[in-house]
């Protein structure tokens, strides 16, 4: 078969036109109902953090407006969703042209510390509401919080202080860190450092890993395994994390004893990688669908998430963030929650939140919604009795000391 | 004017299309210019204009690149430093020493230029798949610097740049206002390339392309034009950057990623090489493209990989090219 030019030109407007016609992205907003509230879903949908978040976190904002009774009230609700690419300029274009165009209200989930802080700066000077469940950064609630962002599921600071303090107290005294060779892996490192120290740890060395590019970790957990720490910190993330977990499994250094400490490790990424390969590990997160009745019951409503995949505690985040949103809606009238997004937020924090995925917690004036964080260690094949039965509880951290104390963020909405 | 030793003056009788009859415009593209012009200016009363700051910037980006690639026959694969290192200092500029934005844009293409200097001066010894690899090693060093350096905020990015006052008088906040900044820069840019590409130091760079041996002999130290039109063409491609960083109100490592350098060849070859008009028309094809079928994600990628093949294959004039050929115009 020849390719000549006509034939390209045919095949090239029918492949253009079908997916045209099935629906750009951004349709503009038809005729602003005065009493509809739009939500987006920003977050990854086609990469390494698809699973945590993804079409998973829509799946669960759905069933929020479902389970809220809100459109019982006569208010309707739509939910749109797009993808950021882990990219803060994608991620900001985004944000912007909902605001701009789409009417959107509030942008839920948001994977990704970067693409984060530039959606709550656009949040903020669109006076528009942001509930955050799927980043990790502190600066959120602390030197760049905005009285229009909640940062809901879980942050660093809850990382390094459950998998560092918590794990010393378990028997974790001595480290060693495989870190990320930049600001977020030197981030990590540095805040989980000080919570082995504070709870009388030590930290015997530490090796940092070229970012972006490093694929071989064998060289760097030999190093560890000749420290004879204890624990392995992985101060890494994504791709870096899932391969520096698997080649540990090959060196066998989790069954001779050593502990990994995954600071960035999802439940989403247990399942990928098998108990097999993970057993052992040890993460902290402040949601498992197999915590309590609650939770279960939560988990069996939500139904299997796209994919097959029981909920992350980002996805749960973005369902409990919705719902509570949505009862400060109900509560404070759409037309005031539509006019200023700091007054829902403020309205949010208000009142006390109550869940299903997260039991009782409140919003603190950063933003920051408080509630328990979970030290768990994945367990093996053999203590495993079924589908999905990842984790053994090792500690539970209560919600006041979770998270970084309010007055030492940084925060200018708090007064000292 | 020096409008060339290969126009013709104008006849009063019935002109031929190929005459200069404005500013080094033959009759087509002076037409062609003025339709750019009202689109320009009437396309903000219409489409939403943070899209259309997006596409100019990315116009004007790829117009420089076209003048290297178009005109004198260099392929750099390795723009996007010169670009994304624009949109840094303008948006450092801005947002840390709290300079205008004129300042600020002048900055990021001064820094483009300089760039351009030793990484031309390098990448001209070499020409074909070894200028290419040359030009992308040294992007790929300036992308390495950025992860690492402190003021480029690592994978944050440059976030919230101020976009301040236009000569500390006029207001920049609203997307309206710094529209026409851009399109300002961007009609600028795009008119200093064609005088360029139109002036007796633009026919020696055709000369060039077409026959280096013969330019040389001729007694041009072609090296010398080289490099001309490389730092001429970092530093309007560091303008780009730094009117998109004060646009966009961010600077990332997205801006200084070889995809980039990827993009702007695709763009440039879609729109049409060397034609003076088609890097715009590609740049506002690819965006829009991308813009408007974000929600396919990474499908994104493949549908710009068939264009480019369906480009190379069936449309080698490009988009502007072609219309070009058909219409027997030059533009």
């Amino acid at each position: 078969m020849s390719l000549d030019r006509r034939s390209i030109i045919k095949g090239a407007v029918g492949a253009a036109t079908l997916p045209a016609l099935g629906g750009l992205p951004y349709r503009s907003a038809r005729a602003q109902a005065a009493n509809t509230i739009r939500i987006g879903v920003l977050n990854d949908q086609s990469g390494l953090y698809r699973d945590i978040s993804g079409p998973g976190s829509t799946h669960a904002v759905q069933m929020a407006v479902r389970e809220s009774g809100i459109t019982q009230r006569g208010i309707n609700v739509e939910v749109v969703q797009a993808d950021h690419q882990n990219r803060p300029d994608v991620g900001s274009t985004v944000a912007r042209q909902w605001y701009d165009q789409n009417g959107i209200d509030v942008i839920v989930d948001v994977p990704t510390s970067s693409v984060a802080l530039a959606v709550s700066t656009i949040t903020r000077e669109k006076n528009k509401l942001f509930i955050n469940s799927g980043a990790a950064t502190s600066d959120l609630t602390g030197s760049a919080c905005s009285p229009n962002t909640i940062h809901w599921t879980y942050d660093t600071y809850m990382l390094a202080k459950g998998t560092g303090g918590a794990m010393v107290a378990a028997g974790g005294r001595t480290w060693f860190f495989i870190t990320a060779d930049y600001a977020f892996g030197h981030a990590l490192e540095r805040d989980t450092t000080a919570f082995v120290n504070a709870a009388g740890g030590r930290v015997l060395g530490g090796v940092r890993t070229p970012f972006p590019g490093t694929t071989d970790f064998s060289s760097f957990l030999q190093q560890a395994q000749r420290s004879r720490a204890n624990v392995i910190g992985l101060a890494n993330a994504g791709g870096d994390t899932i391969n520096s977990i698997k080649q540990a499994a090959e060196f066998r250094i989790t069954r001779g004893g050593t502990k990994l400490a995954g600071l960035l490790v999802f439940v989403t990424d247990v399942h990928s990688l098998g108990l097999e390969v993970a057993q052992g590990l040890v993460v902290t997160e402040s949601f498992y669908w197999d915590l309590n009745d609650r939770t279960r019951a939560f988990t069996q409503r939500l139904g299997a998430t796209p994919g097959n995949l029981r909920p992350s505690m980002v996805q749960a985040g973005c369902y409990s963030g919705v719902l509570h949103y949505l009862k400060a809606v109900a509560d404070m009238g759409v037309a005031a929650a539509k006019a200023s997004g700091a007054e829902a937020a403020n309205r949010m924090k208000a009142m006390p939140t109550s869940d299903d995925a997260f039991g009782e917690g409140t919003v603190r004036p950063d933003g920051r919604k408080v509630h328990p964080a979970y030290l768990f260690e994945v367990k093996t094949p053999a203590e495993s009795r079924g589908a999905w039965d990842y984790y053994k509880l090792v500690s539970t951290i209560p919600a006041n000391e979770a998270f970084r104390p309010i007055t030492e963020g940084g925060c200018s909405l708090v007064r000292s | 004017m020096a409008e060339g030793s290969i126009a013709t003056a104008p006849s009063p009788g019935a002109p031929s299309v190929d005459e200069e009859v404005f500013f080094g415009f033959t009759r087509p593209q002076a037409a062609a210019f003025l339709a750019l012009v009202v689109i320009v200016v009437a396309s903000p009363f219409v489409i939403y204009p943070f899209f259309l700051m997006k596409l100019l910037c990315f116009a004007l980006f790829a117009c420089a690149f076209n003048l290297l690639i178009g005109y004198v026959g260099l392929l750099s694969f390795g723009h996007a430093a010169y670009f994304g290192m624009g949109a840094y200092v303008s948006g450092y500029a801005a947002k840390e020493w709290g300079v205008t934005p004129e300042v600020a844009i002048l900055l990021g293409g001064a820094t483009g230029a300089l760039l351009g200097i030793p990484f031309g001066w390098l990448a001209i010894r070499r020409t074909g798949i070894y200028f290419a690899m040359i030009t992308l090693a040294l992007a790929q060093m300036v992308y390495f610097f950025c992860v690492q350096a402190p003021f480029t905020g690592g994978e944050d990015g440059i976030q919230a740049i101020p976009r301040r006052s236009l000569f500390g008088v006029f207001s920049l906040d609203s997307d309206f206002a710094m529209y026409w900044v851009v399109a300002g820069v961007f009609l600028g840019g795009f008119l200093l390339i064609h005088r360029v590409v139109h002036s007796p130091f633009g026919q020696v760079l055709k000369a060039i392309r077409d026959n280096e041996p013969r330019a040389i002999s001729l007694g041009y130290r072609t090296d010398d034009y080289k490099l001309m039109a490389f730092v001429l063409s970092a530093g309007i491609a560091g303008l780009a950057g730094a009117v998109k960083a004060l646009a966009m109100k961010i600077a990332t490592l997205t801006d200084v990623l070889w995809t980039m350098s990827g993009e702007v060849v695709l763009m440039s070859l879609v729109g049409g090489l060397g034609t003076i008009f088609g890097p715009v028309a590609g740049a506002a094809f690819i965006v829009t493209m991308q813009t408007y079928l974000a929600e396919f994600g990474a499908w994104v990628l493949v549908i710009q990989g068939v264009i480019f093949i369906a480009a190379v294959l069936a449309f080698r004039r490009g988009l502007v090219g072609e219309v070009g050929h058909l219409l027997k115009v030059k533009l």
